[in-house]
């Protein structure tokens, strides 16, 4: 059965199937079709909505539901995201598994409320303070935000640690049909926890933390995790490669700009450049070895971002380690690159 | 001896609020330090000890423990 | 003879790390005494701190999480309206609840959270070197206020028990005080009063408790307990707040 759906909403049935127990938001544009939907939906299905006084009390709520093994979300839109960084640190540190929408918009500051991609440092990098990562999905599509919202959890269980989508504006507020391949999760099917905080009946008490004051456990606490993020690393990264074989040119992209990527190199082929795509679908752990083996001195990159100074490209840059050039194409103030201006910048190369 | 007091006199801190708070004033510093260095809490006059527990009700590292004797009302 | 008062067994048989004469010792073991009393122990999930009372964890013997520096309401919202049948508190200290989550502790009132927040109150931040606190008196001379507290740059000390009394959403708020047996008596039916409160669905509590900070005061255990009496509980009278139980 398909329907048709904007981005944000098909993010939130994907979550809901996936057995999403509480959710916690604010309003911040353009996300707002998710607190707004999940207002009602979670309240029918007889689950938790809040809407918290601040994204740091949103980020912190969905913090403390998934202490105790819940299934939960939170959802904002870039200024937001800054201000959950500390929690998102925290659950780092803790290893609390839960889900982080950013449906990204333009920036710095409160930039404006289209479309952008300038917040990939942030999300990749760590964003909050200490020695963390985080995984970063990045749908392209509206099918894709309803599938990896599903998928997004049990990959937080499993690691023990907070998920972002990485989204923007522009697939969240677009409309597609969406088809519902996804079973619903019972909670009897959910994986059983044994470090989470439900009460000590017939067990030792627990605590759930991140601070570790005596001598050496914190670095224990660090290498712990350092080893988590490399296993991780080895095992979650997820790609799109179009055309690429013979490519002499290959563009690298994601989100939506991946999706007006993929038009610009069927068009750039119809023009006799031999072009292709690369796109990560998982932006941490980033998929570094693929493209370096795909580097070569007679392939140039392409980095096309909804970005003004390029931010991705420094990570495609780190994985061709010099083996290949690499170029940057982007724009900001919330309109689109579109197929003609990638193919022209395709054609100076 | 009616009741009695026992302190852990490691985990005594020597913050003098049961002696303060005792209403027979039988409780004492040790002359001696404990391994953290401070002088624990001993009850000296063990006759005039009632268990009444305003020591154990005071003591902030909780290691005072009261305890009286069944027979005598 | 027999054993008449001991450690409560809600709280874990091991050293605090509080100074002497700190008062977190005495309200940590009133509530391990409310809750096994209360015979709800297993279904605790406790939120500590950040402050001196970070260390909650190792001290109570039920679960309990870490949460952000003033979080923890919002941390206990999460738990609570995704557990209803279990028994969620904080533990927060007077700059965590009343300076940097302010927000959280006001909107957790005003929803009328079926939660319990047991607030220690000692008029300084005591785990970075005796800051001043947003309960700091008019004229205490602190880390940052060696003048003394001026409320001409400084402010006032803030009534978090008063202000939250206007919410709607609050149930029962009391300030108590532990200087005295009379008093930790008083505080002991305080916060069990409040821990039933939440057990009968009737929605959000705090219990402020005037508590002492020998070090941070630059006092002797005994001078800060006579400085509570003498000098703290006339700015901040004790007793019941609100009560629409």
């Amino acid at each position: 059965m398909k329907s048709f759906l904007n981005g944000n909403i098909a993010l939130c049935k994907g979550a809901i199937t996936a057995g999403l127990k509480s959710y916690f938001g604010y309003p911040i544009t353009p996300q707002n079709e998710i607190p707004s939907y999940l207002s009602r939906k979670m309240i029918e299905i007889g689950r938790v909505f809040v809407q918290a006084e601040s994204e740091i009390a949103a980020i912190n709520m969905t913090l403390g539901a998934a202490v105790t093994g819940a299934r939960a979300m939170t959802s904002s839109s870039s200024p937001g995201i800054s201000l959950k960084q500390e929690t998102i640190s925290y659950m780092a540190g803790m290893q609390v598994p839960a889900l982080i929408v950013n449906i990204q918009r333009g920036g710095p500051g409160l930039g404006n409320i289209s479309g952008a991609q300038s917040d990939y440092f942030q999300a990749v990098k760590g964003g909050g303070h200490g020695d963390y990562r985080i995984i970063v999905i990045a749908p392209n599509s509206v099918q894709e935000m309803y599938e990896t919202a599903y998928d997004a959890f049990d990959l937080a269980e499993k690691y023990r640690t907070p998920v972002m989508i990485l989204s923007d504006g522009v697939i969240g507020q677009m409309m597609e049909p969406v088809e519902f391949n996804k079973l619903e999760k019972k909670e009897s099917e959910l994986s059983k926890k044994d470090w989470i905080l439900n009460g000590c009946k017939n067990r030792k008490p627990r605590s759930v933390k991140s601070l570790f004051m005596k001598e050496g456990i914190l670095e224990e606490n660090n290498i712990k995790l350092q080893k988590k993020y490399k296993l991780i690393s080895e095992n979650e990264i997820k790609y799109e490669l179009y055309m690429a074989e013979d490519a002499e040119v290959i563009i690298t992209a994601y989100g939506i700009s991946s999706r007006i990527s993929k038009s610009a190199v069927k068009l750039a082929r119809k023009n006799g450049i031999k072009a292709g795509l690369f796109r990560p679908r998982v932006l941490w752990p980033f998929p570094s070895k693929i493209i370096n083996s795909l580097a070569k001195s007679n392939v140039k990159f392409l980095s096309v971002e909804l970005t003004c100074g390029g931010q991705m490209i420094e990570d495609v840059k780190l994985a061709l380690n010099g083996k290949s050039s690499v170029e940057f194409l982007g724009k900001t103030d919330g309109k689109l690159i579109t197929e003609e201006e990638i193919l022209n910048k395709l054609k100076i190369l | 001896m009616k009741a009695t007091i026992r302190v852990n006199s490691e985990r005594c801190k020597g913050c003098g609020l049961c002696i303060e708070f005792c209403p027979r004033q039988c409780i004492f510093f040790s002359k001696q330090f404990n391994k953290s260095g401070y002088h624990w809490a001993v009850l000296e006059k063990e006759n005039d000890c009632t268990g009444c527990g305003l020591c154990f009700m005071m003591c902030p590292d909780i290691c005072i423990e009261t305890y009286k004797n069944k027979g005598i009302r | 003879m027999g054993k008449m008062l001991s450690r409560p067994k809600s709280l874990k048989n091991v050293a605090l790390s509080y100074c002497p004469g700190c008062g977190h010792g005495i309200v940590h073991r009133i509530i391990a005494e409310c809750i096994d009393e209360l015979s709800i122990r297993e279904k605790t999930i406790a939120v500590a701190p950040v402050g001196c009372a970070v260390f909650a964890y190792d001290y109570f013997n039920f679960d309990v999480t870490e949460a952000p520096h003033g979080r923890p309401p919002a941390v206990a919202t999460g738990i609570k309206r995704t557990n209803p049948d279990k028994f969620v508190f904080t533990y927060q200290g007077d700059g965590d609840i009343a300076a940097i989550g302010m927000a959280e502790t006001m909107h957790a009132a005003n929803r009328g959270e079926n939660i319990s927040i047991i607030f220690v109150n000692n008029a300084n931040y005591g785990m970075t070197g005796g800051q001043m606190a947003p309960t700091t008196l008019i004229g205490q001379v602190t880390d940052t206020t060696p003048f003394g507290r001026n409320s001409k740059k400084e402010g006032y000390p803030i009534k978090l028990c008063e202000l939250l009394s206007v919410l709607e959403g609050s149930i029962y708020l009391e300030r108590v005080s532990i200087h005295n047996p009379k008093n930790i008596i008083n505080t002991r039916k305080a916060i069990k009063k409040a821990f039933q409160c939440q057990i009968d669905g009737k929605g959000f509590s705090m219990i402020e408790v005037i508590s002492n900070c020998p070090v941070g005061w630059s006092m002797s255990p005994l001078e800060s307990i006579k400085w509570v009496k003498e000098v703290f509980i006339k700015s901040f009278p004790l007793g019941v707040v609100c009560d629409k139980r």
